[in-house]
């Protein structure tokens, strides 16, 4: 055997003894399986919740009354003024401190929170994109400015800013990461966990990058589809 | 005085009653005071030059811009009213614009039948049909299932036509129609319009296009820094007008 082919050897036993002693023993991959899912079942609510805050701050954003613009103005300028943990911690531990729900709802509605200042930008951004003549249009017709917003703007605006949703979905996966902080064992958790019981670092922390990759790459093909079925409707 | 007025209205079958009309932009004073009767049947062309207010006195006739001060009637009520029900007033009124405002993402035929499936006037059968025929008399019948993308300006303003005259309107509002047309397709519209004047249909029409006002307005208007300058039939109006302004506008134009 030569020297390189020894090294190389010598590196795929411990990698494996690596692997083993931090995914197989103690059944370690049921913790970043269980980690996923508190991950996926966070981020998909979130984005739900996001979605909804996102269009009501957005009408407020865009009414005609002052009040209804003030609020929207101060929702969207304190949740970005302030980092994401900090905003997750007071909604864990003082605004639902004492209501009886799950965990991972509150740090659901906690990014959710988040998350629906920047939807509301993008939704903002979106309705505006539409040309004045489609509104005025659906007006003179005597549709009301909600048929006219429902029917005619939004279905425009969501084409528009489908890929700039996209990306605010992705960086809310990645967001959640920080749960471990109200005590949630998403999968950043899992691999710190595995982490400090090994005194292992790198193939934990590695082994969760991957996880996320992969997710976000699952994800991000998915919304290509849709994207594609989305533009095919323009061919027309 | 009240009275009076509305008497006389009914005796002229007045449709659109507008008195002493101002609009502000800001500081801008755009119109600056117009009164105006147009009856049933009218087809009344507006002309001036661009920046006169003529665009801005048709918006306003649907509330389309909001009125700074004086009153507009349409049907004897008083649509200028805040408290009038603006989605009602509008439905009996059709607008067509220069820039067609066609919806891209809805056929040509939900195009037409949207308004009046959504509030329900029609059941959708009875508007698909109903655009069927509009089709046909804008001559585009088998273009129901394309999208605005696919057609021509001239096809896209007929469209705009058929969709404005889905909701059976009173009065039918025309702002600059043909403008953004090319040359070529100008004819096509014109003649749909000819054929709603022909029809009996009200019409406020602005448009540049002097030799259509000539053939089909029953009355034109030139309006000129926010003010109605001169009104007439087309002979008197393009014959021999009266207004030094009129005359300067239409040396410059025809």
């Amino acid at each position: 055997m030569g020297k390189d082919e020894k090294r190389m050897a010598e590196w795929a036993a411990n990698f494996s003894d690596l692997f083993y002693k931090c995914f197989i023993r103690e059944d370690r991959y049921k913790l970043l399986l269980s980690g996923i899912g508190v991950t996926i079942k966070v981020s998909l609510l979130a984005i739900v919740i996001g979605i909804l805050i996102g269009m009501v701050i957005a009408t407020c954003n865009l009414s005609k009354k002052k009040l209804l613009r003030f609020i929207g103005g101060v929702y969207t300028d304190v949740i970005r003024g302030t980092p994401s943990v900090t905003q997750l911690m007071i909604i864990y531990f003082v605004i639902f401190a004492t209501v009886p729900l799950d965990k991972w709802i509150i740090a659901a509605i906690a990014f959710g929170v988040n998350s629906g200042a920047y939807v509301s930008e993008i939704v903002r951004a979106g309705i505006l994109s539409i040309d004045k003549g489609q509104t005025e249009a659906g007006r003179s017709l005597g549709l009301s400015a909600f048929q006219t917003m429902s029917r005619i703007v939004v279905p425009q605006a969501v084409k528009n800013i489908f890929p700039a949703l996209c990306n605010e979905f992705i960086v809310l996966i990645k967001e959640t990461a920080i749960v471990g902080y109200v005590g949630l064992m998403d999968i950043q958790k899992a691999g710190d966990f595995i982490k400090s019981a090994t005194f292992i670092a790198f193939m934990p922390l590695i082994g969760t990058a991957v996880i996320y990759y992969v997710l976000i790459k699952i994800l991000t093909l998915a919304l290509r589809q849709v994207e594609i079925r989305l533009r095919k409707a323009d061919a027309r | 005085m009240e009275d009076r007025w509305k008497n006389h209205a009914d005796m002229e079958n007045v449709m659109i009653k507008v008195r002493n009309l101002h609009k502000k932009f800001e500081d801008l004073d755009v119109l600056s005071g117009i009164d105006e009767h147009i009856t049933q049947g009218e087809v009344v062309v507006v002309i001036g030059p661009s920046g006169s207010g003529k665009s801005t006195f048709l918006r306003c006739l649907n509330l389309l811009e909001t009125v700074t001060e004086g009153e507009i009637y349409v049907d004897d009520e008083l649509i200028t009213d805040p408290k009038v029900n603006v989605n009602r007033v509008r439905q009996k009124m059709g607008m067509v614009f220069q820039q067609f405002n066609l919806f891209p993402h809805l056929t040509i035929m939900d195009n037409i039948t949207l308004a009046p499936v959504l509030l329900k006037k029609m059941t959708k059968e009875e508007a698909v049909k109903r655009g069927q025929e509009l089709l046909e008399r804008v001559n585009l019948g088998e273009k129901a299932n394309a999208y605005p993308a696919q057609l021509s300006g001239g096809q896209k303003q007929r469209v705009a036509i058929a969709r404005a005259l889905a909701m059976d309107p009173e009065i039918m509002l025309f702002d600059e129609p043909t403008s953004a047309l090319d040359p070529e397709m100008v004819g096509e519209v014109l003649d749909v319009m000819k054929d709603l004047a022909r029809s009996g249909m009200t019409m406020v029409i602005v448009t540049h296009e002097m030799g259509f006002a000539k053939e089909v307005a029953s009355r034109v208007l030139f309006i000129d820094q926010g003010v109605v300058m001169e009104s007439g039939t087309p002979e008197e109006v393009f014959g021999n007008p009266q207004n030094e302004r009129t005359k300067n506008f239409l040396s410059k134009v025809l």
